[in-house]
């Protein structure tokens, strides 16, 4: 067993007992459900703030955009306006592609390497499409538990809940959203296990978020399916998370408070991790910038003075030898 | 190396990573797979820090008591002045898109070779300086402590990534290695860590105008001598100008053409049209012996040496008064003069918005920066038929086309030069869709990297590009390798004849060229390296390519 992966689920398995316990032993509700809550939801805003300012306060000196396609030059050869974007309409779609639907992750493949040797390049599209599954069914479980903090629900949620339930299996109806997630984020979790290049470069700190949004996905599968949650306490205790009034309501089991701690710890931990590529993707100045840098010019905020060596100091360097070859000079000898 | 058969080298490469982590795996130094440190005479030239001889596997690289602290302190200021720097150390998820994309790594399979690792090798010691998970957790992190060992490490692996940015394409945040190598060699560079392959070329430009340190005066005798051999093939003599004021355009190109061949043919290439173009057109184009370099390895050294070689350009423009200036082909130079050089030392305006006088076009795309690729130039002659070719007289190639990086992934110049290509050769195949255009392979030896006592490195990069090669040299019989970069020029031959002999290396201004009908030519039966051209009412292409002793086969 891999220290990486045994270190990072040993401490989702023990936040579990910390909450479990705490609630269950302790009686600490009010602080798992609402002290840790709050301060989880401070440290995240004001810590994703603060990250994407410290990376705003740092200029893009050099205008780098990584291209793509074929660039805009004679007006006879079709540029290619998303993936080498000389407009800033192109850049947005480029940047809305790529944040939407992962483009360039779309562009992977395989390098085999066969005998020959033959270098092949294969088809591989899973990592793409288990990502945009994960990331997909990830904001739907989260858009879907807003209905926790808003009253009345709207109806644009309560269409959301159908869309995600029209499977219409069991009962409570299996919602896609939550069994997706699930399974996108095994199969992330087991290609960094199983795929042994992947697993050289992965971080403990890899592993700790796959587990604890496993955890999160698994204790929230719990509730609603088999231990049957008492739904309207819960959202008496959301309510009232939202109006400030935060009270513990009864009968609330156990492993509703596991969830929030577990969701309460990704948010605390989310400005501080790998997590903030959210946030990030946003200013990668390889692709939201514009690929126009030789028609408009690009500003350096701190474009230095350098020291040069000039055609004066070079011409008298060279003068004699430049007569001699017959090279016109400024000054004669 | 040499002894080292490909079937050999190719036995050794491994994707499986080794069972220890990367953290714990030292990095062993070994020959083949590094270039000598930079001579303190060359490193001292420019002024730049910490002047000395050392070599890489001596224990002791002389550093300086404080280096630890220089080289924190380095990060520091460059993540102040570096949004890349910084986003690409804090977003990487590790979700592994990079990993095979690298050339390096799929020649070698070393995985400190994949983009990631090489990045995480700056990284850990980010994470150790700078955050605070880093600080707490340590190791857990993925934070290590900066120690001689790891600065080695860099120093290795920075110098094994040829700044090519392929992986950059496949990566869902943009990051890119490139980028972070040159953050990594800046850092090096505070401590006089280059190599002497970037640093001495860097000190030639400084002080003569280019790389190879060619004096004005054998600069002179290098085209006149040029000009010979284009009166031999074609029996006309070209007239070069130099340093001359008030031409209409000045042209700049790495002096690698000048030097050595098979560049040199493409230098005969760009001789023969001027000329061509002055004689039907009247069109006054000028060399340069002051600014007589392209190219521009300061961008391998640092920002600041980048910016210290680039001036000359837009100084000498101004010296003389002409209205624009035209480049020449060659990779890395062309990533500078598109993404840098009118940041760092423009703008440039005196001088006049880029047209071509001969056809009218406006090169709006360039209308900032006043310098038009002559690939793009050549491209809108042929569109407008101001060329007089005679395709035929390439038929004894069947080309393909090696996008280079830098004009590629820093550019987009795809269509311009297939155009050319194919208005002056019959016969033109392109490798596989993965390793062409904006997903290209490295030569292998970009980026400074292109001596000789890395060699072992060399072949195993340029591996994935030579097998594509291989693939249509099999499939369709092609027997030359076009390209429009002066290091492919000077690397890719060595790097066929490893892995695919019989096949030669071009650049395109040398096609065209070949194609182009001078006025007052004689009867060509020989192109510019003297072999003989087919004759056309002999034998027929199809026929040509069924003989036996077709050297494509």
């Amino acid at each position: 067993m891999n220290e990486k992966y045994l270190y990072s689920l040993i401490a989702v398995i023990a936040l579990f007992l910390v909450a479990y316990a705490g609630v269950e032993a302790a009686g600490l509700q009010w602080l798992f459900g609402i002290i840790i809550p709050y301060l989880a939801i401070i440290t995240f805003i004001v810590g994703f703030v603060v990250r994407v300012k410290d990376w705003a306060c740092s200029p893009v000196p050099f205008a780098i955009p990584t291209t793509c396609g074929q660039q805009e030059s004679l007006p006879w050869i079709k540029p290619s306006k998303i993936d080498n974007p000389f407009s800033t309409g192109g850049v947005i779609i480029r940047m809305a592609l790529e944040i939407l639907l992962f483009r360039s992750l779309f562009r992977n493949t395989t390098c085999k390497l066969n005998e020959g040797p033959r270098i092949s390049y294969v088809w591989e599209k899973w990592l793409w499409l288990f990502s945009l599954a994960f990331h997909y069914s990830f904001l739907v479980v989260v858009v879907r538990h807003l209905r926790f903090f808003l009253e009345p629900v709207p109806v644009c949620f309560q269409i959301l809940d159908k869309i995600d339930g029209f499977l219409q299996i069991g009962l409570p109806g299996v919602m896609l959203s939550g069994v997706v997630l699930l399974a996108a984020a095994m199969f992330l979790l087991f290609r960094r296990i199983l795929i042994s290049q992947v697993r050289y470069f992965s971080l403990a700190a890899d592993f700790f978020p796959l587990f604890l949004i496993i955890g999160i996905a698994v204790s929230g599968i719990m509730m609603r399916y088999f231990t049957k949650v008492d739904i309207v306490g819960v959202k008496e205790l959301t309510m009232g998370i939202v109006t400030f009034r935060p009270h513990i309501p009864d009968g609330i089991g156990a492993i509703f408070y596991v969830h929030v701690f577990f969701v309460s710890v990704l948010l605390a931990y989310f400005p501080f991790s790998k997590l903030m590529h959210l946030g990030g993707v946003f200013l990668s100045p390889t692709r939201n910038l514009r690929c126009n840098t030789r028609a408009h010019r690009h500003i350096n905020p701190w474009n230095p003075k350098v020291k040069v060596h000039t055609y004066a100091e070079y011409e008298d360097d060279f003068r004699e030898k430049m007569i001699g070859a017959g090279l016109p000079v400024e000054k004669e000898l | 190396m040499a002894d080292l058969k490909p079937e050999e080298l190719i036995a050794r490469t491994d994707f499986t990573p080794p069972r220890t982590g990367w953290m714990d795996t030292p990095t062993v130094i070994r020959e083949g797979m590094f270039c000598y440190a930079a001579k303190p005479k060359s490193v001292a030239t420019l002024d730049l820090p910490y002047p000395r001889e050392w070599n890489p596997l001596d224990d002791d690289w002389k550093l300086p008591e404080n280096w630890k602290e220089i080289i924190i302190e380095g990060m520091k200021d460059r993540l102040e002045r570096f949004r890349t720097f910084k986003i690409f150390m804090d977003i990487c998820v590790r979700c592994g898109a990079c990993a095979d994309k690298c050339h390096f790594f799929i020649g070698t399979g070393d995985p400190k070779n994949m983009p990631v690792v090489r990045a995480e090798l700056l990284r850990s010691v980010y994470r150790n300086e700078f955050t605070k998970a880093g600080k707490i957790l340590g190791k857990l992190a993925g934070a290590r402590e900066l120690t001689l060992d790891v600065l080695k490490e860099w120093w290795y692996y920075f110098f094994q990534c040829s700044e090519c940015r392929r992986c950059s394409v496949f990566c869902p945040y943009g990051i890119d290695t490139a980028e972070i190598t040159m953050m990594g060699r800046e850092l090096l560079n505070l401590l006089g860590l280059n190599i002497d392959w970037i640093a001495t070329p860097v000190a030639n430009c400084y002080m003569t105008g280019n790389h190879m340190g060619i004096q004005p005066q054998a600069f002179v005798d290098m085209l006149d001598f040029f000009a010979d051999e284009i009166e031999d093939t074609t029996g006309v003599r070209v007239h070069p100008t130099y340093n001359k004021k008030g031409a209409d355009i000045l042209f700049t190109t790495p002096s690698g053409d000048v030097f050595g061949d098979p560049g040199t043919y493409t230098a005969m290439g760009y001789m023969i049209l001027f000329h061509y173009l002055k004689e039907k057109y009247g069109l006054d184009v000028t060399w340069s012996t002051f600014n007589s370099e392209g190219g521009n390895f300061g961008l391998f050294t640092s920002n600041e040496v980048m910016k210290r070689l680039n001036i000359k350009m837009y100084a000498e423009a101004k010296r003389l008064g002409v209205k624009w200036i035209l480049g020449g082909e060659c990779g890395h130079m062309w990533r500078a003069i598109t993404q840098y050089m009118d940041t760092m030392n423009g703008p440039a305006d005196f001088l006049e918005e880029p047209v071509n006088p001969i056809t009218g076009t406006k090169f709006e795309n360039a209308k900032s920066t006043k310098m038009v690729h002559i690939v793009e130039f050549t491209a809108d002659l042929i569109k407008h038929n101001k060329l007089e070719l005679d395709p035929s007289r390439n038929d004894n190639l069947k080309v393909t086309f090696h996008d280079s990086c830098n004009p590629a992934r820093g550019m987009g110049m795809l269509d311009e030069p297939r155009y050319v290509i194919k208005k002056v050769c019959k016969h033109f195949y392109e490798m596989p869709r993965n390793c062409i255009r904006e997903q290209t392979f490295c030569c292998g030896s970009g980026s400074g990297l292109n001596a000789s006592e890395d060699m072992e490195l060399r072949l195993s990069g340029g591996l994935p590009r030579a097998n594509a090669v291989k693939y249509v040299q099999e499939k369709h019989g092609v027997n030359m390798l076009a390209c429009i970069c002066a290091i492919d020029r000077a690397v890719l031959p060595p790097l066929m004849g490893y892995w695919v002999p019989e096949v030669d290396v071009t650049g395109i201004h040398e096609l065209v060229t070949n194609a182009l009908i001078i006025p007052g030519e004689k009867e060509k039966t020989v192109n510019l390296r003297g072999e003989d051209i087919l004759n056309k009412d002999e034998v027929g292409p199809d026929e040509f390519y069924t003989r036996p002793d077709f050297s494509g086969r």
